[in-house]
């Protein structure tokens, strides 16, 4: 029986429902979200490590993080840095490893390491911000 | 069941290389470098909020020739990506799309990337301490 003219698609295909992008527009669009608001958060990135954090002491960034805008910011950039990073790297092991095996070890640990990363960077700004310099007590 | 090695036909030793597809691959290269500098920067940071002992070996290390050379390579990718970044954004509502602006605007990327990278360092060794 020949598939009728507009019937493309596997039955297999069908039944597992990803279509060719596997996830929808959701991975795109948050990919972009993220790029946008990396502009100017890495661009601040970038002014604060050159002018106050590079080859500066563990107090004097710590002086730096005492600002709540600056932790903010920074903690606004890991976010969005590290969930950006997530999904880039998702693509390159999805165009990559097919092997099932590899391929999904990779993906998960893709993810993890992004939450754990993000997770420990943005503990480490909060405890710079409420660290007093003088005691060195929180 | 595991992947059975399928034939593909020729590409990177065949064809001709061109801007955009020079700037597509530098574009996930440098990404994939940011990746690791993004977890580099985690554990940057971390020592210096717990382990003051192990950032004081760190700060060692980027203050050596190779360290620095290490973070001017990633300020020349994370620069690249930025401005490549910025096109593929164009790209996406529409614009942009024909050859030649395609072509002009990937050199452009590349040289907001040597110059922001030039600028960026020539200011950190002329003012930062130890730079």
């Amino acid at each position: 029986m020949k598939p009728a003219a507009n019937d493309l698609r596997s039955k297999l295909a069908k039944a597992k429902g990803w279509g060719s992008a596997k996830d929808g527009v959701s991975h795109w669009w948050i990919q972009r979200v993220t790029a946008v608001a990396l502009v100017p958060l890495t661009l601040w990135f970038m002014y604060s490590l050159f002018t106050a954090m590079l080859y500066s002491s563990p107090s004097d960034v710590a002086q730096w993080f005492s600002s709540p805008v600056h932790s903010i910011v920074m903690v606004l950039m890991l976010v969005a840095a590290f969930w950006h990073a997530k999904l880039g790297l998702q693509v390159v092991i999805e165009d990559y490893v097919h092997v099932p095996c590899c391929k999904y070890t990779l993906l998960l640990g893709n993810t993890f390491l992004c939450f754990v990363c993000g997770a420990l960077s943005v503990l480490a700004v909060l405890r710079l911000h409420f660290l007093d310099i003088a005691s060195g007590a929180l | 069941m595991s992947s059975v090695p399928r034939p593909t036909s020729p590409h990177l030793g065949v064809y001709r290389w061109q801007i955009t597809m020079i700037t597509s691959i530098l574009h996930r290269a440098t990404g994939i470098a940011l990746y690791a500098g993004a977890v580099l920067l985690m554990g940057w940071l971390w020592s210096a909020a717990y382990a003051p002992e192990f950032y004081a070996k760190v700060h060692e290390c980027l203050t050596s020739m190779f360290g620095k050379l290490v973070l001017v390579g990633f300020t020349l990718a994370f620069y690249y990506h930025l401005a490549n970044g910025i096109r593929h954004l164009f790209w996406d509502m529409g614009k942009g799309f024909a050859l030649p602006c395609a072509g002009r605007s990937g050199v452009a990327a590349l040289l907001f990337a040597l110059f922001m990278t030039l600028f960026t360092w020539g200011f950190a060794l002329n003012s930062v301490v130890g730079g």
